[in-house]
């Protein structure tokens, strides 16, 4: 069957999105950013406790509960890290960014080879939901590090880095119970939600967590900012450049 | 007073071949795309071929391409474009065989639509049916079929795997049947190796570009992903499935 002649690439650029390759090339950089500081922080340090403050990269404290006295961070750190790659909305985000399938809609896709998720590696993005379940057990922990935050040698104490912890175990909590794996875990399976014990309750849920979802994307970088931030913070403190400021 | 004119630049051509021309169009209040195209084919152009019927954004005739953008001609405002000094350049969906003009052949879709498994209700209609198990679904039920998503999707369009993957617009329609609280065919092993699913990187080209604005991505293709994640990737679950802990009391047991 005869091809369109419009099938060559097309020279025009979208109305709404002439300035489509900002985008991408942004997640690109912060992305590349982000990874390596990850891989900097993890692959480099021993101690992510300062205080009463430990760095979402070494929580929950594997590393002190089995004695491991090298790198305790990468024995937890690819939990968050895995469920990001697999996310579907960092897939989105990395297939525009770094893979250019496609850098935007409309724009050209110049992949030869392009088999989508039908093959390893990334087929493995379907194992997000055993991420999202670790990450479940991480964000339970991530809010017994920000309640011990506000504890120091048996006071309250409310300190910047304490609510700076308080507020990463918000965001990674929206982001984790956001994720399209937890909205289909919850309801997204049922077809029937009137005709089974309890559907009306999980058909509430569903719908909570389908508005959530709306707003994954949002929750996706405001918690990785944020994850990234707390652990600067910390970092800086352990290496004593800065001093934590105490409220009380 | 002097009239206001704008100039369109519209493709021409066949499949053997064509090229975009301008056209002088006078400009009037509220003027769409596909107003523009009728000025020029009764003042300038009798021979330009456009498909359209309602005008009026329900029959999903009139899509094309708007300055490299899939859109509906009727919907679009040609304000919008004159607002920015934006040339307007229009041209037939490029995921399409061109058959004149801004005319595109789309009888694959339909061939891809034979395909789909139909609906296998646990028992004839008439069915009475909970208003919370099909507010879901209802959102494909707006499909046009203008197949926009199908033209932006880069898997048909720019890698032209048409034998592998159906697209997105089937993929809300597979969704629809699936969800489908009367429905007991289990179309995942189809979704999987017939329909192409693991060719969809999720990137939300087809939501983007939807008229009657279906989260065809969020709401059809990921629910698909983690449905067949239940099936082919997920021993826990299996397990749990054995057990008949999910699911219980459909209508009628999947798999029945």
């Amino acid at each position: 069957m005869a091809q369109s002649p419009s099938r060559e690439k097309s020279q025009l650029k979208p109305k709404s999105e002439t300035a489509w390759w900002l985008a991408p090339n942004l997640t690109l950089v912060v992305f590349s950013l982000f990874v390596l500081y990850s891989a900097w922080e993890v692959l480099t340090h021993n101690v992510g406790r300062y205080q009463n403050y430990l760095s979402p990269y070494f929580s929950p404290d594997v590393g002190l509960w089995l004695g491991v006295p090298f790198l305790p961070a990468v024995l937890v750190a690819w939990i968050p890290l895995g469920f990001r790659a697999s996310c579907y909305y960092y897939r989105r985000e990395y297939y525009r960014g770094f893979f250019r399938d496609p850098a935007a809609c409309g724009i050209h896709d110049r992949s030869k080879r392009y088999q989508g998720e039908t093959r390893a590696p990334l087929s493995w993005n379907n194992l997000h939901r055993f991420f999202l379940y670790l990450a479940l057990v991480v964000v339970v922990f991530l809010w017994k590090d920000a309640v011990d935050g506000f504890w120091y040698q048996g006071h309250l104490e409310v300190g910047l880095g304490s609510l700076i912890l308080l507020l990463d175990a918000i965001l990674l909590s929206f982001y984790t119970f956001s994720c399209h794996a937890f909205r289909h875990l919850v309801g997204g399976n049922i077809d029937c939600f009137s005709c089974q014990s309890g559907g009306r309750s999980r058909y509430r849920w569903w719908r909570t967590i389908s508005t959530l979802n709306q707003r994954h994307g949002l929750f996706a970088w405001t918690s990785m900012f944020m994850v990234w931030g707390t652990d600067l913070y910390i970092r800086l403190l352990l290496s004593g450049v800065i001093h934590d400021v105490k409220f009380f | 007073m002097a009239t206001d004119t704008t100039t369109i630049y519209i493709y021409r051509g066949d499949a053997s071949g064509g090229e975009e021309r301008p056209y002088l169009v006078e400009i009037s209040p509220g003027m769409v795309i596909l107003d523009a195209i009728h000025y020029i084919q009764a003042n300038d152009a009798p021979d330009l071929a456009v498909r359209w019927n309602c005008k009026a954004a329900h029959c999903g005739s009139c899509s094309a391409e708007i300055n490299g953008h899939p859109r509906l001609l009727c919907k679009t405002r040609l304000d919008d474009y004159l607002a920015t000094d934006t040339p307007v350049h229009v041209r037939p969906m490029k995921t399409f065989p061109i058959i004149r003009d801004l005319v595109t052949d789309v009888s694959w879709n339909y061939r891809m639509a034979k395909r789909i498994p139909p609906f296998h209700p646990a028992h004839p209609a008439p069915f009475t049916l909970d208003q919370r198990d099909v507010a879901r679904i209802q959102e494909f039920r707006r499909c046009i079929e203008c197949f926009l998503c199908q033209d932006i999707c880069h898997v048909i369009r720019d890698h032209d795997a048409k034998d592998a993957y159906m697209g997105p617009r089937f993929m809300a329609k597979l969704a629809e049947l699936e969800m489908h609280p009367m429905d007991t065919e289990n179309r995942i092993p189809f979704v999987r190796n017939d329909a192409g699913l693991g060719w969809c990187n999720v990137t939300h080209c087809c939501s983007e570009v939807c008229p009657e604005g279906i989260e065809i991505t969020g709401n059809a293709i990921i629910p698909l992903k983690e449905r067949l994640a239940d099936q082919f990737w997920d021993p826990v679950r299996r397990i749990f499935r054995r057990s008949s802990l999910t699911d219980v009391g459909q209508h009628e047991p999947k798999d029945s």
